[in-house]
C-alpha cells in the first residue's frame, strides 16, 4: 500500500511501518473516517499524516496552485509547532512537493492574511484559528478543496467547550468541502465510541449513532509503577511533598532525564524551589508551566530535545503528545486524580513502545497514599476513567452562530441542520436553537424592547444577515472559548525610586509570564511570592500589568496553594473507598498509613464501600461534623455551603467548613452529637436530596462560584466583550458587570438562555452538582454515624486544612459584621480585641436573633 | 462622620447606619439611599436609568431590566422612609435620549412615585433634559439647611456638601478575603453617595479622583454588603 519512496524512507531510518499506520492508509484510501488509539511512542502522529503525505506526493496530482489539502488541529500551540518540526524531516528527506505551515495566535498578522489568500498544502493550527478562519467571507473559497482534517489529542479536546466549538466548525467544514475525511488521534480512553461518533456527521434518526472506524495500536509494554516509601512517615496533610524532596533528587541523579509532574502551577514552583535547594550536584533542572512566558517555555523545550537537561518540573502543559528527548523516569508528585491521567503521563517516559516506562508516585499526604495505591492498581488492571458524555454548550453555540453570520447571511433551517450533525448538538431542540439565534440578535430577553437594535436582520429571501459590518470586527476580537480567570502579565523590574515620595517606578522590565488576576488582587505592595522559579516582591499594579522585583528572601510570605484544578475522578474515588474498606489490602500500604487506618478502625469506624461515614466530636470549644463522601473537592465545597444553611436553620450555629477531595468538616457552637442523639438533628433529613432544590436556589442567588460560572458563559456567548478596540477592558470591569447582570436576570428573566447555559456548566463544573446529586442518592439509608469524644484519626488531614485553604469568598458579610463589632469594641474598651468567649457569646446572640 | 452606636450594632441590625454631615443627622440605607429625618428628604445618586438600552443601541445587548430594577429598589426605600421630598443627585438617565427609550410601564411607575411628594432632579453631565420628559423639578443644585446638594463634588476640601457622580467603592482585605463593594464616603463635613442604579459600577475611594475632596484628613467609608451596611477601618482599604 505504501509507495516506494516511503518504503525506502522508513528503511533508511531503520523502521518498518506499523500495522496501525498501514491500517489508517487503508481507511483513507476508502475515504473512511477513522480514530486511532495508540500509546505514546507508537508513531501516532506519523500515522495521521501518512495518508496526506502519500496523496500529496502522488505524481498524478498537480500540486501547483492547489489549495489547502490537509488541516491538522491540536489543542496546544506548542504541539502544532512541534509537529511541524517533525514533519519537515520526512518532507525534506523524501523531497516531497508539500508546503507545510503553522498558524496560531502567535503567527504574525501579515502571515495569517497571506495564508488565507495563498494557503499551504498542509496547515497545522488550533481550534480557535479554525473558528476565526471560518468567520471570514473567503472561507468558502479557502476550504473548497479541503481533503483531510486530522484531530490530534482528541481525548483531551472533545469533552470540553473547546471541543464543542470545534465540532461545530467541523460540521461547517463538511458543508464547505463535502468530500472531507476526518482522522482522529487519541490516547487510550475508557469509551472510544464517543470519540468515534465525534468525528463523523450525525445525520440519521436520533437512535442511530454513526461512527468512525476504530484502529487500535497494539499495547506497549506494561509500565513499571511504584509508590515512594520513605522511613519518614507521610505527612498528615498538605500538598507540598517537601518530605520527599531528597528521594526525588536522588532518583533524578540515577536517571538520564526525569519528568516531574505536578497538578498545579504553584506546586510546580514550590517543588522547583525545593529541588534547587537540594541541588548539590548542580544538575540542570528546568521549570515548565502555562503561566511562564512563551519564550521561556520554548527554551526549556529546546533544551530537553537537545538532551541538555536532567529534569523538568511540569504541569499538564507538558502532558500532550510532544515528544522530546529520552525521558526514562516519570515522577508524579501528588495524587494523579484519575487513572487515565496517570497512564497518559507515564506514557511520556521512554517513547520506545516496546520498553516499559518507569514511574514513581510520590503521595503528599496520607489520603494521597490511598489514592496513589488505587491509581496504581487501576493502571495495572488497564482500567480507564470514563469521559462524561455531554450535550453541547449553548454559549458556545451562540458564539458559533455569530461567527457564521460574519461569514455570510444564513438560512436558519440550514444552519440548524448543520449544527445538529455535530454529536454534542445532535439532540438540540429547534426551540433552543431559535432562542440562541434570538440571543445573538437582540440578547434574547423576554421583554422584547430591543428589536430595533437587532444585530441580525432578515433579507428578502429569508436569510439572516449582520446588521452592520462592525459587528464582524468585534466578533474577531473576542472569539475563542478558552476562558480562564483573567490573566495579568508579570514584569520583572529593578527597584528604582523617584521623587521625594520615594515611590517605585513601575515601568519596563522583562516579561516573566502571567498570573491569575484573583491572585494579584490579594497582594499588597511588599508581599513576596514564588513565580517563575524565583522569590519575587510585588511592587504594584499599573495599566493591568503587575510589576515585581527580585526578593533576597529565602522563603515567600504568600503560600497560595492553588488547590487542584481536577477533583478526584469518580472511578478512582470508588477504588479508594474500596481500598479503605478492605482491611486485608492495608498490608500493601506504608507502615504509618496502615497504622493510621487501624487506629481509625479502633477509635471510630472504617466505612464499608457502600456506607458513608459521618463523625461528630468536640474540640477546643467547637463541635465538628465530618463526612467522607470521596466525591472531590468541588462537590464537597458545594455540599458544605448547603449544609451550612441547613444547620443554621436547625439551630446548630455553624461557623465554617473546610473541604478537600476526600471529605469535608463543618464546625459550630452547638453540640452536634447531642443534637443527633436527642433526635433534634436527623442526619438522614440533613442530607436529603431536596437540598438541591430550594436551598440550592436560594444560595445560588448570592453564590460567588455561580456568578463566576455565569461570567464565563456571558463572555463566551459574546454578551460581554473581552476586548474593545482602543480600550483594553481589565478582568475587573467584566466581573463587576456580569455580577450585576446575573442579579438582574435572576430576578426579571429567570428563563434566560445564559442562565440555562451557566446552570448546565455549574452542574459539572465549579459546583459539580451532578456528582453531588449522585452522592446524595447513594447516601440514602447508608449513613454510618459515629459520635466521638475526640478527634478521629481519619479526620485529621481534613482538619489540618483549616486555615490553609480559605473558603471561596462566600464569607463576605459575616466578616464585615465581625469587623464592625471589633471596631465598636475597640472604641468602647480602649483597644483590646474581643476575647474568644465574648466573640462566641456575640455570635450566639446574633444567631438567635436572626431566627 | 460615622457614629458607631454600640447599642445599635449589638442589636444585629445592619440595614441602616446613622451618619452625620456638619452636625446634621442622616440615615444611610443598605440600598445606597440617604435619608434626612429632620427634613423628610430622601436622596439617591446616579440612577443611570436606561443604561441597558443605551448599550443595546450600540450593539452590546445588556438586559433591558435595569430601569425596572432601579425603580423597584427606589420604590422600596421610599416606602420604608415615606419622605416628603425625593432628590435625585444627577446622572439619573444614562444618556440624554434615555427618557425617550423608557417603557410606558416604567414611566407609569415613576409618576406613581412622584405623586404625593416633591420630586427634584439635580442635573448631572448626561441628563440635562430629564425634567421635560419625566416630571418633577429640575435644578442644578439645591441648598437645604446650609448643606448643598449637587451632582459633582467640588474638587477642593470644602465642607457642607452632599454629592454623587464618583460612584465610590471600597476594596477591603479581611482575613485573607478581598471584597470590593460600593460605599458611602465622607469625613463628617462632606459626603459622597454610592451610585444607586442597578447597572452602575464603582470607583475606588483611594483613586486620585477622590484625593482633592478629603485632603490629608482622609475618608471614612460605610460599605454596602449583601445583607447590611458596615463601617470599615480606613487602614484596611486597598487600591485596585
Amino acid at each position: 500500500m505504501l509507495p516506494a519512496p516511503f518504503v525506502r524512507w522508513f528503511a533508511a531510518r531503520g523502521w518498518s511501518p506499523r500495522a496501525h499506520q498501514l491500517a489508517l492508509l487503508d481507511c483513507a484510501a476508502a475515504r473512511q473516517p477513522a480514530l486511532l488509539i495508540a500509546p505514546t511512542g507508537a508513531g501516532k502522529t506519523l500515522a495521521g499524516f501518512l495518508p496526506s503525505l502519500v496523496a500529496l506526493s502522488d505524481p498524478a496530482r498537480s500540486v501547483e496552485g492547489a489549495g489547502l489539502h490537509t488541516l491538522y488541529i491540536s489543542p496546544l500551540k506548542a504541539l502544532a509547532i512541534d509537529i511541524a518540526r517533525n514533519l519537515s524531516a520526512p518532507i525534506s528527506e523524501m523531497g516531497l512537493p508539500v508546503a507545510c505551515e503553522t498558524r496560531t495566535g502567535d503567527t504574525p498578522v501579515s502571515k495569517r492574511q497571506r495564508q488565507r489568500t495563498r494557503p499551504p498544502h498542509m496547515l497545522l493550527t488550533t481550534p480557535e484559528q479554525i473558528a476565526l478562519m471560518l468567520s471570514h467571507r473567503d472561507a468558502g473559497h479557502l476550504f473548497r478543496d479541503l481533503d483531510t482534517v486530522i484531530l490530534d489529542e482528541l481525548h483531551a479536546l472533545a469533552p470540553s467547550k473547546r471541543g464543542d466549538l470545534l465540532s461545530l466548525d467541523l460540521a461547517r467544514l463538511r458543508t464547505l468541502a463535502p468530500r472531507l475525511m476526518s482522522i482522529g488521534l487519541s490516547a487510550t480512553v475508557g469509551r472510544p465510541t464517543e470519540l468515534c461518533a465525534y468525528l463523523v456527521p450525525q445525520l440519521g434518526p436520533d437512535e442511530r449513532v454513526d461512527l468512525a472506524e476504530l484502529v487500535l495500536a497494539g499495547g506497549g509494554a506494561k509500565p513499571k509503577i511504584s509508590i515512594l516509601e520513605l522511613e519518614e512517615p507521610v505527612p498528615w496533610a498538605g500538598h507540598s511533598a517537601r518530605y520527599a524532596i531528597g528521594e526525588i533528587y536522588r532518583a533524578i541523579e540515577r536517571h538520564r532525564l526525569t519528568l516531574v509532574f505536578v497538578n498545579t502551577r504553584m506546586q510546580a514552583e514550590l517543588i522547583f524551589q525545593e529541588l534547587w535547594r537540594a541541588n548539590e550536584e548542580g544538575l540542570p533542572i528546568a521549570l515548565h508551566h502555562g503561566s511562564l512566558d512563551v519564550a521561556q517555555r520554548r527554551k526549556v523545550e529546546a533544551a530537553m530535545a537537545a538532551g541538555r537537561l536532567r529534569a523538568v518540573v511540569a504541569t499538564s502543559t507538558l502532558d500532550l503528545g510532544i515528544d522530546w528527548g529520552d525521558v526514562d523516569l516519570v515522577i508524579h508528585v501528588g495524587a494523579p486524580k484519575g487513572a487515565s491521567r496517570l497512564i497518559q503521563r507515564i506514557g511520556r517516559a521512554n517513547h520506545r513502545l516496546d520498553e516499559p516506562s518507569e514511574a514513581l508516585l510520590v503521595p503528599a499526604n496520607r489520603f494521597e497514599v490511598l489514592e496513589c495505591r488505587a491509581a496504581l492498581e487501576a493502571a495495572e488492571a488497564g482500567e480507564q476513567d470514563v469521559l462524561l458524555s455531554r450535550s453541547g454548550a449553548l454559549d458556545v453555540l451562540a458564539q458559533h452562530v455569530l461567527g457564521m453570520a460574519c461569514q455570510a447571511p444564513f438560512r436558519p433551517d440550514e444552519l440548524f441542520a448543520e449544527v445538529r450533525s455535530a454529536l454534542a448538538y445532535s439532540s438540540l431542540a429547534r426551540r433552543d436553537f431559535d432562542r440562541v439565534v434570538d440571543f445573538v440578535s437582540t440578547g434574547g430577553y423576554a421583554l422584547k424592547t430591543y428589536e430595533r437594535f437587532a444585530r441580525l436582520k432578515a433579507c428578502e429571501d429569508g436569510r439572516l444577515r449582520l446588521a452592520h459590518p462592525s459587528i464582524a470586527r468585534q466578533y474577531r476580537l473576542n472569539a475563542g472559548t478558552i476562558i480562564d480567570s483573567p490573566m495579568i502579565k508579570v514584569r520583572l523590574t529593578r527597584a528604582r525610586r523617584a521623587g521625594p515620595a520615594a515611590t517605585l517606578l513601575l515601568s519596563g522590565g522583562r516579561l516573566l509570564g502571567e498570573v491569575d488576576e484573583s491572585f494579584i488582587e490579594q497582594l499588597t505592595p511588599g508581599d513576596t511570592f514564588v513565580f517563575a522559579g524565583e522569590i519575587l516582591r510585588f511592587a504594584g499594579l499599573k495599566d493591568t500589568e503587575a510589576f515585581v522585583t527580585r526578593s533576597p528572601d529565602r522563603y515567600a510570605m504568600i503560600p497560595s496553594y492553588e488547590g487542584g484544578k481536577f477533583p478526584l475522578s469518580t472511578h478512582l474515588a470508588a477504588r479508594v473507598r474500596a481500598l479503605l474498606a478492605d482491611q486485608s489490602a492495608w498490608r500493601h500500604l506504608p507502615g504509618p498509613v496502615a497504622e493510621w487506618l487501624s487506629l481509625q478502625a479502633e477509635r471510630s469506624a472504617i466505612p464499608t464501600a457502600d456506607e458513608v461515614l459521618i463523625e461528630t466530636f468536640p474540640r477546643a470549644g467547637r463541635h465538628f461534623l465530618v463526612v467522607y463522601p470521596f466525591e472531590g473537592r468541588l462537590a464537597h465545597q458545594t455540599l458544605g455551603m448547603l449544609l451550612t444553611r441547613r444547620l443554621e436553620r436547625r439551630g446548630a450555629h455553624p461557623l465554617g467548613f473546610v473541604a478537600n477531595d476526600y471529605g469535608l468538616s463543618l464546625w459550630g457552637l452547638a453540640d452536634l452529637s447531642e443534637l443527633v442523639a436527642s433526635g433534634k438533628l436527623d442526619l438522614a433529613r440533613l442530607f436529603e436530596e431536596d437540598m438541591l432544590g430550594d436551598d440550592l436556589d436560594a444560595w445560588l442567588a448570592g453564590s460567588t462560584m455561580m456568578k463566576r460560572t455565569f461570567r464565563a458563559a456571558a463572555v463566551i456567548a459574546g454578551l460581554i466583550e473581552r476586548r474593545h478596540p482602543g480600550r483594553e477592558k481589565s478582568g475587573r470591569q467584566i466581573t463587576m458587570s456580569t455580577d450585576l447582570i446575573y442579579d438582574v436576570l435572576r430576578r426579571h428573566d429567570p428563563g434566560h438562555i445564559l442562565l440555562q447555559a451557566a446552570w448546565a456548566d455549574a452542574a459539572t463544573g465549579l459546583l459539580d452538582l451532578t456528582r453531588l446529586g449522585r452522592f446524595l442518592s447513594r447516601l440514602k439509608g447508608r449513613i454510618r454515624h459515629q459520635a466521638l469524644c475526640h478527634v478521629s484519626p481519619l479526620s485529621v488531614p481534613i482538619l489540618l486544612e483549616i486555615g490553609r485553604e480559605p473558603v471561596a469568598g462566600e464569607a463576605g458579610d459575616r466578616l464585615l459584621e465581625a469587623h464592625a463589632l471589633d471596631l465598636v469594641a475597640e472604641a468602647l474598651e480602649g483597644s483590646e480585641p474581643q476575647s474568644e468567649g465574648k466573640r462566641n457569646a456575640r455570635a450566639q446572640a446574633r444567631a438567635t436573633r436572626r431566627r | 462622620m460615622l457614629e458607631l452606636k454600640p447599642e445599635r450594632l449589638d442589636a444585629g441590625d445592619f440595614n441602616e447606619q446613622a451618619l452625620s454631615v456638619c452636625g446634621k443627622s442622616f440615615i444611610a440605607d443598605i440600598s445606597g439611599a440617604l435619608y434626612w429625618p429632620a427634613e423628610s428628604v430622601l436622596m439617591v445618586a446616579d440612577l443611570h436609568l436606561e443604561k441597558g438600552s443605551s448599550f443595546a443601541a450600540r450593539g452590546v445587548m445588556l438586559p433591558p431590566y435595569d430601569t425596572r430594577e432601579t425603580l423597584t429598589r427606589l420604590a422600596a426605600v421610599i416606602d420604608r422612609f415615606g419622605p416628603d421630598t425625593v432628590v435625585c443627585l444627577g446622572d439619573s438617565l444614562h444618556d440624554s435620549n434615555g427618557a425617550s427609550r423608557m417603557s410606558e410601564e416604567d414611566r407609569e411607575t415613576l409618576s406613581i412615585l412622584q405623586a404625593d411628594r416633591e420630586w427634584i432632579w439635580i442635573t448631572g453631565n448626561h441628563d440635562r433634559d430629564v425634567g421635560a420628559a419625566l416630571g418633577g423639578h429640575v435644578v442644578s443644585e439645591l441648598t437645604v439647611e446650609g448643606l448643598t446638594l449637587r451632582h459633582e463634588p467640588r474638587a477642593a476640601p470644602i465642607t457642607h456638601e452632599i454629592a454623587g457622580h464618583l460612584h465610590p467603592a471600597a476594596k477591603v482585605s479581611l482575613h485573607g478575603h478581598t471584597l470590593r463593594r460600593p460605599c458611602f464616603a465622607g469625613n463628617g463635613r462632606r459626603l459622597v453617595l454610592p451610585a444607586f442604579g442597578a447597572f452602575t459600577g464603582g470607583l475606588n475611594v483611594l483613586d486620585a479622583a477622590f484625593m482633592p475632596l478629603f485632603g490629608t484628613g482622609g475618608v471614612s467609608v460605610l460599605l454596602l454588603g449583601q445583607e447590611g451596611l458596615y463601617p470599615v477601618a480606613s487602614r484596611l482599604l486597598r487600591e485596585d
